[in-house]
């Protein structure tokens, strides 16, 4: 293997480590201020027992996303010097501005959100808790910002090869920004709903019946139901505008070789680039046509028109733009169908979690991680569809390549897997053991050796 | 764009090797002391522990953002240097960052993991902290070696390692002189004895190495009146080594009186050595390769960011302080409520 193939599969792997963590930071800084909100208004103890098991999520997410997010930041030069060489004057403002007005602020009042409840008057704390949910959000805004430019590029010239910027407006507010931004949050917020429903379901499970996981376990839920139409919706648009910037990135999404009218949607099929067709195909006729050109007989780009005449490929590869498409459509509306059937049964309840049937709180549970897999499928049918491009029509993933030993690759590739393969165990196991320590009411004593003082247990 | 007469391309890329150093420095001085609380933390028992990590469970975080702003700054002011320099040093770079990894998913699964894991999270902590700052001292001692390696330049880079290690376990040490009381107060001060060798052995190596290394360098310091005024970095860093020194003893006696004294002064002497290394190196940022001038970014970006961080700038150093100031006092344990 060839240093330019590891060095993706590597920056697959710590981007895709990475955003795991942000997703849950961005959406739960929000929760847990409107949580501190309804406290403070409402002085009942349920809001400051759900705003206490959050927190807790939240700190611990927070640091994996820290961590994973200083790798990122090394990347780009170990990695793909080409890229800051080439697009630096745009890619380099950017990511600037992304650590002086977000990291900085999340980084330094997250340690006044997290310890300094009893130091500080209570507007500073919920002040600080504003102040960390809106630099998650502003981190998301630039990065955003920067992969959007990446998919399509606006608002520079190139001057012997390197590209200058000539208009900020344009580069910020680039034509699939709005798209993405919008996709991306709505994806944090369903991200964050269900994880709090399945946990909290989890804990109803485990016979926890306070009112703290109560009223957890209705807060994620409606936020999921309230969110998923709208990000089904935004999804929609989204296709739309990639239709129109990287058509090809389309064709491969939908399994489409030939352009033309009446293009069927493809619910399950086999792409095949050796014989440039789908096997074992099953979709619903016009579906594609009707869903992007909103007619039966709308032309559908095809991924034959993206071969050139001495027969280079110049279109993504195929099957894992196809595959992840239908992960994340159909993730989408598991949650659908799950958040509204769970609001319709709590209705009916009097919106009481603890009455709802036991095989709905089951079904809830596996749904934690649901917001994981829809978020990791959606970013690679994005980043991979772009390929062969990195910055589409200006540089593409082979220009940008360090040229390193494959084996330092290789080799550090395997440390990082090995570390978060770990890691990924630690914290799903560590966010169990949470919420199992929440369902027992008391918490579980430290086993301590006999004779020995009690241990101050810090921030647990 | 002139600023003082001097054209855009000569001021602009000054000013940003500058804000690097700078953050570079701040990052040396405030993550080294957490860091080197985490190298310090076996010698501890485990209440200690808890203590000597809740004095930097507010900070950690924001003292690390100092190395995404100084890496940030390099890859947006100087592209071609950063890619230079982070590609040969690639597996110094991914030790550091496992090693980051470690450390900062360890502070928070100390504590939240069923309890017999704390040990090996402890343990996690403390090999991630060691990781770190072995890799800094291997990527500094190769950088002052112009980036080539040779088993000598290899060897050197080792010991640079060492010293790093010891000279941030230093004001680990000073910083929990400051922050903790009783039993471990005394203990900080017997460890921070026991660095100071450390220091004096690293700032001398470095200092001495670096004029050998690069005759440019040599003529730097010590032709015509250079000098004389190049002078007081050495004597006022010989004044605050024994500064330094007497303070630990009186502090062996009195546990109250000047305990913030051994971390300012070597604050001060990580920042003296630093200005030494800057005069050297200077105008190269890829040790007699590139300059700063050469690799510079565009004008126009570089005026951008600029803009921007004379605002932010300010702004991210009050709030630091202000951090600071709400968690200045003894440590007390973390808590959330
Ligand atoms: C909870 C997460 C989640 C859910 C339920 C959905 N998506 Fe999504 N999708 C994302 C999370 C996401 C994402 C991870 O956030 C992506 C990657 C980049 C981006 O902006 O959003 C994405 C990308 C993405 C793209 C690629 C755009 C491009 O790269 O040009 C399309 C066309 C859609 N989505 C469409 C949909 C549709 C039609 C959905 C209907 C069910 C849907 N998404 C549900
Ligand atoms: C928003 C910031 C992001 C930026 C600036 C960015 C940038 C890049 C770059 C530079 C590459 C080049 C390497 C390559 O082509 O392999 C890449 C590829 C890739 N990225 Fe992203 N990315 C971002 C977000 C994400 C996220 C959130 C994910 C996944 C969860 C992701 C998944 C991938 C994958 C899987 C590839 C490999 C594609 C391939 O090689 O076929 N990216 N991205
Ligand atoms: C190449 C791409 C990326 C780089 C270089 C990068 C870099 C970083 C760094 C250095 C941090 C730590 C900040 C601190 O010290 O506090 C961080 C955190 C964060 N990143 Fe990324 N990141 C990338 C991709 C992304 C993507 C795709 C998203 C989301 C859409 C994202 C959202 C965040 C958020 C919200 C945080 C702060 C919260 C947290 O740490 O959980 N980043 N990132």
């Amino acid at each position: 293997m060839d240093a330019l193939i590891l060095s993706r599969i590597q920056f697959g792997a710590n981007i895709s480590f990475h955003i795991l963590f942000p997703t849950i930071t961005i959406a739960l800084g929000w929760v847990l201020l409107y949580f501190r909100i309804r406290y403070n208004r409402s002085g009942e103890q349920r809001w400051m027992d759900a705003y206490m098991f959050w927190v807790k999520v939240f700190a611990l997410s927070f640091a994996l996303g820290v961590v994973s997010g200083i790798t990122m930041s090394f990347q780009f030069g170990t990695n793909w010097p080409g890229f800051m060489e080439k697009v630096g004057n745009i890619a380099g403002p950017l990511l600037a501005y992304e650590i002086m007005t977000a990291f900085f602020l999340e980084a330094v009042f997250l340690g006044i959100m997290l310890f300094g409840a009893s130091k500080v008057p209570r507007w500073l704390h919920t002040g600080a808790t504003f102040l960390v949910a809106f630099g998650t959000t502003m981190s998301t805004f630039w990065i955003i910002v920067l992969n959007s430019w990446m998919h399509t590029p606006a608002g520079f010239e190139l001057r012997d090869g390197v590209v200058f910027a000539t208009n900020w407006w344009d580069i910020i507010f680039n034509p699939s920004m709005p798209y993405r931004l919008a996709h991306m949050l709505l994806a944090s917020g369903l991200t964050v709903a269900f994880l709090i429903a399945g946990l909290s379901a989890l804990r109803l499970l485990w016979g926890e019946k306070g009112h703290g996981v109560r009223t957890s376990f209705r807060t994620g839920v409606i936020m999921g139901a309230m969110l998923i139409p709208v990000q089904i919706f935004m999804g929609d648009l989204h296709g739309l505008n990639t239709l129109e910037h990287q058509p090809a990135k389309v064709a491969a999404m939908e399994g489409n070789w030939e352009t033309g009218p009446n293009v069927p949607l493809v619910l399950f099929g086999i792409p095949n680039e050796e014989t440039r067709s789908t096997d074992f195909e099953i979709g619903i006729p016009n579906g594609a046509s009707i869903i992007l050109k909103h007619k039966p007989s709308g032309v559908v780009p095809g991924l034959n028109d993206f071969v050139a005449d001495d027969g280079t490929i110049q279109h993504p590869p195929v099957a894992p733009v196809f595959y992840s498409f239908r992960v994340m459509v159909g993730t989408g509306f598991a949650m659908l169908f799950l958040s509204w059937a769970g609001v319709w049964m709590l209705r009916k309840r009097g919106w009481e979690p603890g009455d709802l049937p036991k095989p709905y709180l089951l079904m809830m549970v596996p749904m934690a991680l649901s917001g994981w897999v829809a978020t990791l499928a959606g970013w690679y049918v994005t980043e991979i569809g772009r390929q062969p491009w990195l910055v589409t029509g200006v540089m593409t993933t082979k220009e940008a390549v360090a040229d390193v030993p494959p084996v330092m690759v290789l080799s550090t590739l395997i440390g990082y897997l090995v570390v978060y393969a770990l890691l990924i165990g630690a914290y799903i196991s560590v966010l169990l053991y949470m919420a199992r320590k929440a369902a027992k009411a008391e918490a579980i004593p430290n086993p301590r050796r006999p004779g020995e003082q009690p241990l101050p247990v810090p921030a647990e | 764009m002139e600023f003082l007469g001097y054209p855009a391309d000569q001021w602009l890329p000054f000013t940003f090797a500058a804000l690097m150093g700078l953050s570079i420095l701040i990052y040396v001085c405030l993550d080294g002391f957490d860091l080197g609380v985490g190298v310090l933390v076996p010698l501890a028992d485990e209440a200690e522990q808890d203590r000597m990590i809740a004095s930097i469970g507010p900070f950690w975080d924001a003292n690390e953002t100092w190395l995404v702003l100084a890496i940030g700054l390099l890859l947006v002011a100087f592209p071609t240097a950063h890619g230079a320099i982070l590609t040969a040093l690639y597996l110094p770079v991914a030790i550091m960052l496992l090693g980051l990894i470690l450390r900062g998913v360890a502070f928070e699964f100390r504590v939240k993991a069923p309890y017999k894991w704390k040990r090996a999270w402890t343990w996690a902590f403390f090999a991630g902290s060691l990781l770190t700052s072995l890799a800094q001292g291997y990527m500094l001692g190769l950088y002052i070696m112009g980036l080539i390696s040779t088993p000598l330049t290899i060897g050197f880079a080792l010991l640079c390692a060492v010293f790093l290690t010891v000279g941030y376990s230093f004001i680990g040490a000073a910083w929990l002189i400051g922050k903790a009381e009783g039993d471990l107060q005394s203990k900080a001060v017997n460890w921070c004895k026991g660095g100071v060798w450390g220091l004096i052995l690293g700032i001398g190596a470095i200092s001495l190495a670096s004029p050998f290394v690069s005759t440019r360098i040599f003529d730097k310091w010590f032709t015509g009146p250079s000098l004389i005024y190049l002078a007081p970095l050495p004597i006022i860093s010989g004044l605050l080594i024994v500064y330094i020194w007497s303070a630990l003893r009186r502090l062996s006696v009195n546990p109250n009186k000047e305990i913030w004294g051994p971390f300012v002064a070597a604050m001060a002497l990580f920042a003296l050595s630093f200005l030494g290394m800057a005069y050297s190196f200077y105008p190269y940022v890829v040790p007699e390769q590139l300059t700063i001038y050469e690799s510079a970014s565009a004008p126009e970006a570089l005026i951008i960011i600029l803009v921007g961080t004379l605002f932010v700038l300010p702004t991210i150093l009050a709030y630091t302080a202000l951090s600071y100031y709400l968690f200045r006092g003894k440590a007390t344990e973390l808590r959330y409520d």
